[in-house]
């Protein structure tokens, strides 16, 4: 297994996905000699996990069982420790399609935070790309490197452990995209720009604030990029549901059948048009939106450096 | 790119043969007489405090403020005379500008550039640049994906090098092309296509390299059913020995415009059309483009060596067929993207049978309900979890100092995805699988349970 390519079965040392139910899954690292505790009982690494098939149900000590899943960036945006608000999958994927990111794609981004987006732009660039990024805080920085390593993807990133604002990406004119998710992008636009090459690539900022986004896009104008674009992308989730409406009761019609529509002495009519489950009542498929929905995560802006 | 050939864009027209040669990025500026001229960075004359208004109570929009006449314009353009002139004398025509205030003015002044200032640049081709240009040009030819929905695919589906992908797709291959780039020729990719051949305008649109093509495969949707069966056979190929290989002449990297507008007026009714088959209006597209190939070739070449030839594709057209069989039922594709015009709900069964285990599957469709059958018969089928439906809204913005809001328009609707994870496929009993069903759902509240159903 490594975050850039498949493997088949589980072996010693993966990360692999335990998933229990309904969005309910936890990352866990294989070992040999090691369990792993969940409600459904307890998984012994040796004999549950090495050498199944990633996609195995396993069956626990209690009687419940789970599935092992392959990861993938997403599933470890989705579990992973948080050490910083983190990036979702919705605007990551945004953000490497508009940054044009993919094999030998060459990117540089600040701040590392918790390596959500570090480790979709990895596996996005590789095998020969490369992920310059740079983390000022020296314990998330550390903590980042010894997650690329576990993942085998170290072969892939540099980390460095410096203020972006002030020391930039620590390479000069060899990026194809730089991504800024920090406090003060428009001070780091500057150093974004000698980062990039010299024939042009594309720049993304991420701020949750309009004001940063105002100050960020005049330093970007400033600066000579060009095609300045902000947006924002929210995701909307449905769940599917069968619901059952009641029909009212409009009590029984006149002699004269001249009215139409929910007579409920009209019950075959009804049955043909809404498969009636019960008398009295219409079933149908839906796709329910949740109660509450995700209403803001910051705003992107795009531009690109071209040499005029 | 064609030699000395007329362009026509947004009103602008010009002939692209000066731009050979420049870099991608390259800013140019149209001539009279159509030609380009690479446009020299110029500073931005600074405006010093000028003139300008407070607000708009004294303006009287009576459509006679410029007094500049449209014969005047076009004098000015005949002679040649710059954009930015133009502009200019717009300005100190215009009675009512100076009482305009300064954001007013702004806006007038960048929108009498856009008009009059004929700039254009030319770009790589892209996924980015590809799709945002179908959107909005062209949705009907990619049953109205918009763009953010594509990007979204290409994660939840964790595309990336050395997949072995398989792709249904009827976006004139679009969602094709932006898949391949994201695999950068890596890895393989087999696009299941329904009728004779699979189409492919747009993919020729993003100039990839040969190589990229020689681990792209196809496949008859109309064998399908015999591959999973186990009664496949490469005997009867989908169409007559006049099949041709599927439309990808093209592959110099550009618009093609001539030939990609012919193909695609001819698609064009066929892919607005929310009928059932289609196959044979496509047949015919490829049919007419095959045979002006084939007529040159056989005006040339004399009947017999021609009839070899024919007989020579078809041998290796059906030794490519069986080879993509032979990877098919190998069963351990990394993946599926679907994203057509067809009921997603008999695609996915089946082709779910080639993917491997623990893989990620992505399926698009414009309208919500076909995905709310395809999630209830996924979860009658099992061997699926951590099915999810959802879309995307998408709001632009305008930034401007003191002018900072989301912008007027905003589109309706990007279509919708159903995604999720495949795990090992097991013969359960109806009991246990409407278990695992259960511990798939989220558990509802005490209140609905009255009126709703599991699924």
């Amino acid at each position: 297994m490594s975050f850039v390519q498949y493997g088949d079965t589980i072996k010693d040392g993966d990360t692999a996905i335990v998933f229990l139910g309904h969005e309910s899954m936890f990352p866990v690292k294989v070992q040999h000699g090691s369990k792993t505790q969940t409600k459904y009982g307890v998984i012994r690494h040796s004999t549950d996990l090495i050498g199944k098939r990633y996609g195995s149900k396993v069956t626990c000590s209690k009687g419940g069982w789970v599935f092992i899943l392959h990861p993938t960036p997403e599933l470890w945006t989705m579990n992973l420790p948080h050490r910083t608000q983190i990036l979702y999958s919705t605007d990551i994927s945004l953000i490497t399609m508009m940054l044009e990111l993919k094999p030998g794609s060459i990117v540089c981004e600040s701040g590392t935070g918790s390596g959500s987006l570090s480790h979709a732009i990895i596996r996005t660039v590789a095998p020969t790309g490369h992920l310059y990024t740079v983390e000022f805080h020296q314990q998330r920085a550390e903590k980042a490197k010894e997650e690329f390593q576990e993942h085998k993807v170290e072969h892939l990133v540099t980390v460095k452990n410096q203020d972006v604002c002030k020391n930039g990406f620590g390479v000069s004119n060899v990026a194809d995209a730089v991504f800024l998710d920090i406090p003060s992008p428009w001070e780091a636009i500057g150093h974004a720009k000698s980062a990039l090459k010299i024939e042009g690539g594309r720049i993304c900022s991420f701020s949750p604030c309009i004001e940063q986004v105002q100050r960020t896009c005049l330093a970007m104008e400033e600066h000579g990029f060009t095609e300045i674009n902000t947006l924002e992308i929210l995701l909307r989730v449905y769940n599917v549901r069968t619901i059952s409406l009641q029909i009212p009761d409009l009590g029984k019609a006149a002699e004269d059948n001249s009215s139409t529509g929910f007579d409920s002495s009209n019950q075959s009519n009804q049955g043909s048009l809404f498969g009636i489950l019960q008398q009295g009542t219409a079933q149908f498929k839906s796709g329910v939106p949740l109660k509450e929905m995700v209403g803001h995560t910051g705003y992107l802006t795009f531009a690109t450096k071209s040499l005029f | 790119m064609a030699v000395h050939r007329k362009v026509i864009f947004e009103k602008q027209w010009f002939y692209l043969d000066n731009a050979i040669g420049h870099i991608y990025g390259t800013t140019f500026e149209v001539s009279s007489g159509g030609s380009l001229q690479p446009k020299e960075k110029m500073e931005e004359t600074t405006t010093d405090t000028k003139e300008a208004g407070t607000d708009n109570r004294n303006i009287v929009d009576d459509g006679k403020s410029q007094k500049l006449t449209h014969d005047d314009i076009k004098a000015l353009k005949d002679k040649g005379i710059k954009g930015q002139e133009i502009v200019q004398q717009l300005i100190e025509n215009s009675t009512t500008f100076r009482g305009k205030t300064e954001f007013a003015q702004d806006k007038y002044i960048k929108k009498k550039k856009k008009k009059y200032e004929a700039v254009i640049t030319i770009v790589k081709p892209s996924t980015r640049i590809l799709s945002t240009m179908y959107y909005a040009r062209e949705p009907g030819k990619i049953n109205h994906l918009r763009y953010d929905t594509l990007a979204q695919m290409l994660t939840l589906g964790n595309i990336r090098a050395g997949n072995k992908m398989i792709v249904m797709e009827t976006c004139a291959g679009l969602v094709l092309g932006a898949i391949m780039e994201r695999m950068g020729g890596y890895g393989s990719i087999i696009q299941m296509y329904p009728g004779g051949g699979p189409v492919r305008a747009a993919t020729s649109c993003f100039g990839f390299p040969e190589f990229f093509f020689n681990t792209l495969y196809e496949f008859p949707l109309s064998k399908v059913d015999s591959l999973v069966s186990g009664t496949f056979s490469s005997e009867t190929l989908p169409s007559e020995p006049e099949y041709n290989v599927p439309v990808e002449e093209e592959r110099n990297g550009s618009l093609d415009e001539k030939q990609t507008l012919t193909q695609e007026t001819e698609e064009e009714s066929s892919t607005e059309a929310v009928v059932e088959s289609n196959e044979t209006e496509e047949q015919e597209t490829m049919d007419l483009a095959a045979e002006d190939t084939e007529y040159k070739e056989t005006k040339e070449k004399g009947n017999k060596e021609n009839i070899r030839e024919k007989q020579r594709k078809q041998q290796e057209r059906r030794r490519k067929l069986v080879e993509t069989a032979a990877l098919l039922e190998e069963k351990n594709a990394d993946g599926l993207i679907v994203a057509s015009r067809f009921h997603p709900t008999p695609l996915l069964l089946s082709l779910l049978e080639f993917v491997a285990p623990s893989r990620p599957f992505v399926v698009y469709c414009q309208y919500k309900e076909p995905l709310l059958e395809c999630y209830t018969k996924l979860r009658e089928k099992g061997g699926v979890i951590n099915l999810k439906l959802s879309e995307t809204w998408l709001r632009n913005y305008q930034v401007l100092p003191d002018r900072s809001h989301p912008k007027l328009t905003m589109s309706g609707g990007g279509g919708y995805l159903l995604s999720g994870i495949t795990v090992t496929a097991e013969k359960v009993q109806s009991d246990a699988s409407s278990l695992e069903g259960q511990k798939m759902e989220e558990p509802t509240s005490k209140k609905r349970k009255l009126q709703e159903l599991h699924c």
